[in-house]
């Protein structure tokens, strides 16, 4: 029975819901198990913005679970309120371009990535998230490419319609995102 | 002799004949104000699709008073029992009475509210300043100076705030092109009724009424006949009776 | 009078605010009377949306008193009716609903449970479970379905609607702020595919007929003189409720034939419960779950029966034992020793139920 525990945290504003829900669409639409409960505290405006979701081949029970298989931390505030979903099965990811210190816990993996330089000095800043989702593919390998194509059709199609060099940026970016994974491997 | 003891009573028809003796104290205003009420559903009508709900204090005591169809309620909460049947059935008069304390203390959010949504209702205020059912305590409308169990010494305004007109705040918040709203008194039994008609006929037309009706409690006021009828008098001299809004139609 | 959207089987991938939005329209409800409180709000706002193509009806009270004294309305008027709450607005929509327990109307309302006392968290609890069976100045003459998830959502809350109509009992479906607000795939289908029919609604008042002719007028009351006419009212009732509890009660066991250590939960830590049982299981401790759907009436002779079998049993709850007080009361005059794991208005994770019985088992070696 596989079953991959994602937690993705950040700061309001940076698209973590959004790319979660790009995420559990597309296993959705691929046939899988899925379970997604957003944040919804007081602190939703403002505060450290998390996702939990789950991706399965069988009926998922606890909807919420203690420990992590990925925990990707977008903020400072995010490494600190999200440190207690990771264990020593737990893959961290922690962007060295936003967070100002590294994760200091016991995990199987940290991987460091500068997602958000990269958006800004290369593509758009409004495509962070989605070079989170591409990093977050390539870590867990939980979806293939095209199911992710297909769900960012469904959630972003009409921009895309407007605006077609839209999807080319959505793409680069989701592709990028997987490169920094991958070339951190080869290191 | 014998033939006028088994004459029936003069009853409206819209008032329950098998109710018998009244419930209500001696001398109080409820069963002036019900009847006044079921003589208005007779002239317009409308027995059949008039729903009466009344609340909690002397007024639930309306339970069976009325040979319409009634609902009795918690205390403050006739008004959304009667505007969650209207809204659900628009072609029913609905009808929610209750006494001061129910309409402008435990209830008065419904009543602020179902006046600014222009609920199709007629929401009826008795008015005896004080809570009778409990046993005389101070109400939102007890006089300056009245006597009550819990203002022994006579309401001080002081401390306790001016007593509260509740026409004049409805009529401030109403849409006038919609709501009918009047203040009336038992001391005038045939102009209450008449009252009651064009509210009814304002809630036939879709409209929104408020009547509140200053009556009377002389057990807890402890007051015979005649002072009884002189606070109503000094009541009608604080509380102007008049017709607050009067829509087109009415 | 509704349009059903929902006309064939038909796979969805939704919050659990939306679902009970599709159930009751599936249920063919007609009526929503409610105010906004986290976590249930999507529920309106799903039932508002879906209003121009199902042609039912929507009111935003001013408050939770109002949106539980006008769904009363509603049902009086002959609707099938229903609202919604959490939190603290369930506190003050008691005031309606002991009325409805008294005047034995069919009122349906959704639960999402978020944290207490007080404000608390907007989040997750099941800590309004005694309040949902218990509220009131009253005896709990009510039917209160605990649901683990999107599926049940959908099919207790058709159920809820027939549950009321049919016994005239307050009939709830008690969820949480997780199911609310989480998303994960749910087969919604149209009732009569799965031999479900509506129960007919009727009008309490202005119902058919002339008063006078066909008819004596509705003098509908909750109000009594005398002690010994409530009491023989509330007698009548309780007989009812008695009757009726063994043609509603609802449980699920799992793996609990040959269970040592007995897990009883409700609602979505139910769920969790099961994940730990399917690990504990491969580590060779005899785990199984006992879960109450009804969590009133509770299936006393099943839970007894299954209580009996086993060696050990553990309590756990996102509450303080709400539940465990209602079943250990069920439970008089059996031995069976019992743990708790209660974690007040925070979510129970298979881990944390692995852990609890892995330490029961290895302290009963």
């Amino acid at each position: 029975m596989s079953r991959t525990k994602i937690v993705l945290a950040g700061e309001g504003g940076q698209g973590v819901q959004s790319v979660a829900k790009i995420l559990v669409e597309a296993g959705y639409e691929a046939g899988k198990q899925v379970l997604y409960i957003p944040n919804f505290g007081v602190e939703q405006r403002g505060g450290v913005s998390i996702a939990f979701c789950q991706i399965a081949d069988e009926t998922i029970g606890e909807p919420r679970f203690a420990k992590g298989d990925i925990i990707i931390m977008l903020s400072d505030r995010a490494i600190d309120r999200c440190s207690t979903y990771v264990d020593e099965n737990s893959v961290v990811v922690y962007d060295t371009s936003v967070c100002t210190k590294k994760p200091e816990i016991k995990c199987k993996e940290i991987i460091g990535v500068d997602a958000n330089k990269i958006a800004n000095e290369q593509l758009s800043a409004r495509v962070f998230n989605i070079i989170i989702l591409g990093v977050l593919l390539e870590a867990t390998h939980v979806l293939e490419l095209g199911d992710i194509k297909n769900a960012m059709e469904q959630a972003l199609g009409k921009k895309f319609a407007a605006k077609p060099e839209l999807r080319e940026l959505n793409y680069k970016a989701l592709e990028m995102g997987m490169g920094l994974v991958k070339d951190r491997a080869a290191v | 002799m014998s033939e006028i003891l088994t004459m029936p009573p003069n009853l409206p028809d819209a008032q329950n004949a098998e109710v018998g003796a009244s419930k209500f104290c001696p001398g109080c205003g409820h069963g002036i104000t019900l009847k006044a009420l079921a003589k208005a559903v007779d002239e317009l009508g409308i027995k059949q699709k008039t729903v009466f709900g009344c609340d909690i204090g002397c007024s639930l005591l309306a339970w069976n008073y009325m040979d319409l169809d009634t609902v009795q309620t918690h205390h403050g909460r006739t008004t959304p029992v009667i505007y969650g049947f209207t809204r659900a059935n628009p072609e029913a008069i609905g009808i929610a009475y209750m006494g001061d304390g129910g309409g402008l203390a435990i209830g008065a959010q419904h009543l602020v509210n179902a006046t600014v949504r222009g609920e199709r209702m007629l929401i009826i205020v008795v008015n005896n300043t004080n809570y009778g059912m409990t046993g005389g305590q101070m109400s939102p409308t007890t006089m300056p100076g009245q006597k009550t169990e819990t203002t022994p010494y006579g309401r001080d305004c002081s401390v306790t705030g001016k007593p509260a007109k509740a026409a004049e705040m409805v009529a401030a918040i109403a849409d006038p092109q919609k709501s009918f709203v009047a203040r009336s008194s038992v001391s005038n039994m045939m102009k209450l009724k008449q009252t009651f008609v064009k509210a009814l006929k304002n809630v036939e037309n879709g409209g929104f009424s408020f009547v509140e009706v200053l009556s009377i409690c002389p057990l807890n006021w402890r007051t015979n006949n005649v002072d009884t009828f002189g606070r109503l008098a000094q009541m009608e001299e604080f509380f102007e009776v008049k017709e607050f809004l009067v829509p087109e139609g009415v | 009078m509704v349009n059903k959207l929902i006309k064939e089987d038909t796979k969805m991938f939704l919050t659990g605010n939306e679902v009970l939005a599709y159930a009751a329209n599936s249920a063919e409800a007609e009526f929503m009377y409610g105010y906004p409180i986290t976590p249930q709000n999507e529920i309106m706002h799903t039932w508002c949306k879906l209003l121009p193509k199902t042609g039912a009806g929507f009111l935003q009270t001013e408050d939770e008193i109002s949106a539980g004294f006008s769904t009363i309305g509603g049902i009086l008027a002959g609707k099938r009716a229903f609202t919604a709450t959490a939190g603290p607005g369930n506190v003050i929509m008691q005031d309606a609903q002991s009325m409805a327990e008294m005047m034995r109307i069919p009122f349906v309302c959704a639960v999402m449970q978020r944290g207490g006392p007080s404000t608390a968290t907007v989040i997750y609890a099941q800590q309004e479970t005694r309040l949902t069976c218990f509220g009131g100045n009253g005896e709990g003459f009510r039917i209160v379905y605990s649901t683990a998830g999107h599926q049940d959502l959908y099919d207790y809350m058709i159920k809820a609607f027939n549950t009321a109509w049919k016994y005239r009992f307050p009939t709830y479906v008690l969820a949480d702020g997780y199911q609310g607000k989480m998303r994960e795939p749910v087969v919604l289908y149209d009732p009569a595919s799965r031999g479900i029919s509506m129960v007919p609604t009727t009008k309490a008042l202005l119902a058919e007929g002339q008063i006078g002719v066909d008819r004596k007028s509705a003098h509908l009351r909750n109000t009594y003189n005398m002690e010994e006419e409530l009491m023989g009212v509330l007698e009548g009732y309780k007989a009812d409720y008695e009757k009726m509890s063994e043609e509603v009660q609802e449980w699920e066991e799992y793996k609990a034939e040959d269970a040592e250590i007995l897990v009883i939960a409700h609602g979505i830590v139910a769920r969790s419960a099961r994940t730990a049982i399917d690990e504990l299981r491969e580590k060779g401790i005899k785990a199984g779950l006992f879960r109450p759907i009804t969590i009133r009436p509770l299936a006393v002779k099943p839970l007894r029966a299954a209580v009996s079998r086993a060696k050990q049993i553990l309590f756990t709850e996102s509450a303080n034992g709400q539940l465990a007080q209602m079943v250990l009361e069920k439970l008089y005059g059996l031995n069976t020793p019992y743990s708790t794991l209660f974690k007040m208005g925070v979510g129970v994770t298979g881990d944390d139920i692995v852990n609890k019985v892995e330490s029961m088992a290895a302290a009963a070696v």
